[in-house]
């Protein structure tokens, strides 16, 4: 097999001595740019680009591409720690992976995360090895029509897998939607809702309120709880991994579910963000213990790390196959390399061997690298759960606002993280889920677009939404995956086993 | 008109003197207007690397992106920071498109005009495999063809949208114009076949180009491109014809250009304006304008701002027969 030698060959050159040196800077960068806040993965690499342009492009991609993964790692800490998510991805990671840092188990948490992570990103890698080619061209057949499909998919298999009270699930997104709409309309190039406000011309950074809804409201909580901290007695050493590990294996469907959610995600341009979501909305529906999601279930910090992993590396298929950006931070290195002189799309593969075959190499390495450095640092980040909340809390709130701050260098926005602090605070007094508004928030204008872009297109036909197998596919499963909820309360409740199902699901608790 | 004057003389004299009479304290910020990845953040990132590399500045340069509402937040940016000497604004036409789409209250002349380094090319563009080779025999198809064509392009309102706009006008054939976010999308979308044809500048679609994906139709310039290395298939940039050779008269190119904010001093001017001189004689400078198809056309000054001014001219006249002016 040619690629298999030329896979051994690119060993060879990612194991060199300073090669390693840079995947080990790189990672470490990437989970500080990961752990902060509103900084990014794509931000990151964008500040770090300027550097490597006198250095050789195998080394500057691996240095650039284990930011990422740094960065990948790097969400799930304050996610899980402090209810703040430090990446976008890293929203349903909040779920289970804060109300078991509150039970004392961040430890197991953080354990889990990585793995999880671990594990969607070398099934990532694994795709981008065989199956690059044949895969690659599968991103393009993804039109508008289909575009709008996977998202109307994402947003059925998350809400109509819900459990709690529909009126309010739906209450909750519309106001997503309504936020997502503020700011410049791609489709016609008006500004709308800005009422001559310049701060709201850029509409509303999914970070910010992702941050102040999260993070913020959860600090309002614990205050008025007399600061009571729940996660004293976690214990620290390294045997939490271990036991963490030997659990795993009972979690096989939900691993494998997960990876391949965010392999499709990734590569089609649906992005780590929406797999995660669905990731998670998944497996809360297909497994045995899904009631207990969002009370501290370690698979419902499996499930979404692995999806949001798988994407987050399959998006770097169609960007080295095809020069198709799949995520923001693929566009940024996707600058790099041509300012390196490297032209990505087909040709990358059979001109550039070296190259291509070395950053494939460095993604097994680099996340095995990751992955060490990420779990041997589990008890520095577990023992800060032990440090009393009146000091921890307000050490939060200006890490939150260094970070809505940092998203669009602008004072306004700490204001606004403030405000979505109150709003998600009151939400949670109201016990209306947070979800479903930031999953509106931050797919909402696309999938707007992505409709309008059809119905253009189209010529105003909604014809378009089932004109070829793959777009009425996509259709109809999200049809399933809306009404199966309902419908099986529904068939329940006919049985006379209705039980009363409102109140305590995931997303309510929070 | 008199501060330009004496920034054009502050000019001389500082090529003639070592030493400058304003030199940069702190980092200098270059703000673009657009997100990582495109056309203009390339730029601004090219500029960092040879500006540090060249040492043409005693202060290191920051790239610092802006990318909402079509440009409109940098401007807004530029805007507010009157008088501030440490901090350039990478721009296109959207300079003034933004503002007239919008009525965004920010212009131009509030800001201080550095220089025009280059001129952007612009091609249209169709999937590698469609049938037709040529303008002439894709408007013919685009004639009878139900729904219309459809030709994409990155906004709405913007340079794409009126190059469509322009080429249904003029050709009598209608299209169907699909806004995406970015050049990027618009290249995938292109590749994919889910539009007929996109405009685009060289470098958004040379990946696509060197492919297979997507080939030039013409190039909407008066002259042909200057870069003869082959760049796919065994075309090279000059081998494209011009649109005009294919009887369609319409040309646009689009300036790129750094802006300082409002009210700075000649000195602080002059200081840029002599950066950019030496930055677009470097080899990497040439190299990019190569790789990117772009034309060299540096102008600063007077010069400059007489550009500006005919070029704004053109615009409002083309978005005003096009419909992108807001009417209430």
């Amino acid at each position: 097999m040619d690629d298999f030698s030329a896979l051994l060959g690119g060993f060879q050159v990612a194991l060199s001595w300073h090669n390693v040196g840079f995947m080990i800077v790189g990672v470490l960068l990437g989970i500080v740019v990961g752990v902060l806040p509103g900084l990014g993965g794509p931000n990151g690499v964008a500040i770090l680009l300027p550097l490597t342009f006198g250095m050789d492009p195998t080394s500057a991609i691996i240095l650039l591409s284990s930011i990422y993964w740094g960065a990948l790692f790097g969400g799930a800490i304050t996610s899980i720690l402090f209810n703040i998510p430090g990446e976008a991805w890293s929203v349903a990671t909040t779920f289970d992976g804060y109300p078991m840092a509150q039970e004392g188990r961040a430890g197991e948490a953080l354990t889990a995360a990585f793995t999880a992570s671990f594990i969607g990103a070398i099934s990532g890698v694994l795709l981008i090895t065989f199956v690059a080619p044949l895969v690659a061209k599968f991103a393009l057949r993804f039109g508008p029509a289909e575009f709008f499909a996977v998202f109307l998919l994402t947003f059925c298999s998350f809400i109509g897998m819900g459990k709690d009270n529909r009126i309010k699930i739906l209450v909750s997104l519309c106001i997503g939607f309504l936020l997502a709409g503020v700011g410049m309309d791609t489709i016609s190039g008006d500004l709308r809702m800005t009422f001559d406000v310049a701060e709201l011309m850029r509409g509303f950074d999914f970070l910010v309120v992702v941050i102040g809804l999260f993070g913020v409201s959860e600090i309002f909580l614990t205050v008025e709880e007399g600061l009571a901290f729940k996660g004293k007695k976690a214990a620290i050493d390294l045997k939490v991994v271990l036991r963490t590990w030997a659990g795993l294996p009972r979690y096989w469907a939900t691993l494998i579910r997960s990876s391949i959610v965010g392999m499709w995600m990734g590569v089609t341009p649906g992005g780590a963000i929406a797999a995660s979501f669905m990731g998670y909305g998944l497996a809360k529906r297909f497994s045995k213990r899904g009631d207990n999601f969002g009370k501290g279930e370690i698979e419902g910090v499996l499930a979404p790390e692995t999806a949001a992993h798988a994407a987050g590396t399959a998006a770097l298929l169609p960007m080295l196959a095809l020069g198709i950006p799949g995520s923001a931070t693929a566009a940024v290195l996707l600058g790099g390399l041509m300012i390196w002189g490297l032209q990505p799309g087909p040709m990358l593969f059979v001109e550039q061997k070296d190259f291509v075959w070395g950053l494939i190499a460095s993604m097994y390495l680099g996340n095995v690298a990751g992955l060490l450095i990420v779990l041997a640092t589990v008890p520095l980040f577990a023992a800060i759960m032990r440090i009393p909340f009146a000091i921890v809390a307000p050490i939060i709130l200006v890490v939150c606002a260094i970070g809505a701050y940092t998203v669009g260098n602008s004072i306004f926005d700490i204001w606004l993280m403030l405000l979505f602090g109150v709003v998600g605070y009151v939400f949670k007094k109201l016990g209306f889920p947070l979800a479903p508004m930031v999953l509106a928030l931050v797919l909402g204008d696309r999938a707007e677009d992505a409709f309008r872009q059809a119905l253009l297109g189209s010529g105003g036909s909604l014809n378009v939404f089932w004109a070829n197998g793959l777009v009425t596919t996509l259709v109809v499963l999200s049809a399933i995956l809306l009404f199966w909820g309902p419908l099986s309360d529904l068939i329940g409740w006919a049985k006379g086993r209705g039980k009363s199902s409102g109140g305590a699901s995931p997303s309510a608790a929070r | 008109m008199k501060q330009l004057f004496a920034a054009a003389c502050a000019v001389a004299c500082v090529t003639a003197a070592p030493a400058y009479a304003w030199e940069p304290t702190k980092p200098i910020e270059i703000v673009v207007p657009f997100g990582p990845g495109g056309a203009s953040d390339q730029m601004a990132r090219t500029l960092q690397g040879l500006i540090q590399k060249h040492s043409l500045s005693p202060q290191p340069v920051i790239v610092v992106n802006k990318p909402a509402a079509a440009g409109g937040e940098a401007m807004m940016d530029i805007q507010k920071s009157a008088r501030d000497p440490h901090k350039l604004l990478t721009t296109s036409s959207g300079i003034y498109m933004t503002p007239l789409s919008t009525k965004m209250p920010v212009n131009w002349r509030d800001f201080t005009p550095v220089a025009m380094l280059a001129q952007d090319e612009f091609l249209i563009w169709a999937q590698g495999s469609a049938p037709y080779k040529t303008l002439t025999e894709f408007i013919e198809a685009a004639k009878t063809a139900s729904p219309p064509f459809k030709i994409g392009g990155a906004g709405s309102k913007r340079e794409d949208d009126l190059i469509t706009f322009a080429l249904g006008a003029e050709t009598g054939v209608k299209f169907a114009y699909i806004p995406y976010k970015s050049g990027g999308e618009t290249s995938t979308q292109l590749a994919g076949g889910h539009i007929q044809a996109s405009t685009g500048n060289p470098s958004e679609e040379i990946g696509s180009f060197k492919g297979g994906t997507a080939k030039p139709l013409c190039l909407l310039s008066e002259k042909r491109m200057r870069y003869t290395t082959k760049v796919a298939n065994d075309m090279s940039w000059s081998d494209v014809p011009t649109c005009g050779e294919q009887g369609v008269k319409f040309t646009y190119n689009m300036l790129r250009g750094i802006f300082m904010p409002g009210r700075v001093t000649p000195e602080q001017q002059a200081f840029y304006v002599d950066m950019f001189k030496k930055a677009v004689e470097t080899p990497e400078w040439k190299d990019y304008l190569e790789r990117s198809g772009l034309l060299p056309d540096f102008r600063d000054g007077k010069p400059f701002e007489e550009f500006l001014t005919a070029d704004e001219a053109k615009h409002k006249e083309l978005m005003g027969k096009a419909g992108f002016l807001p009417t209430n």
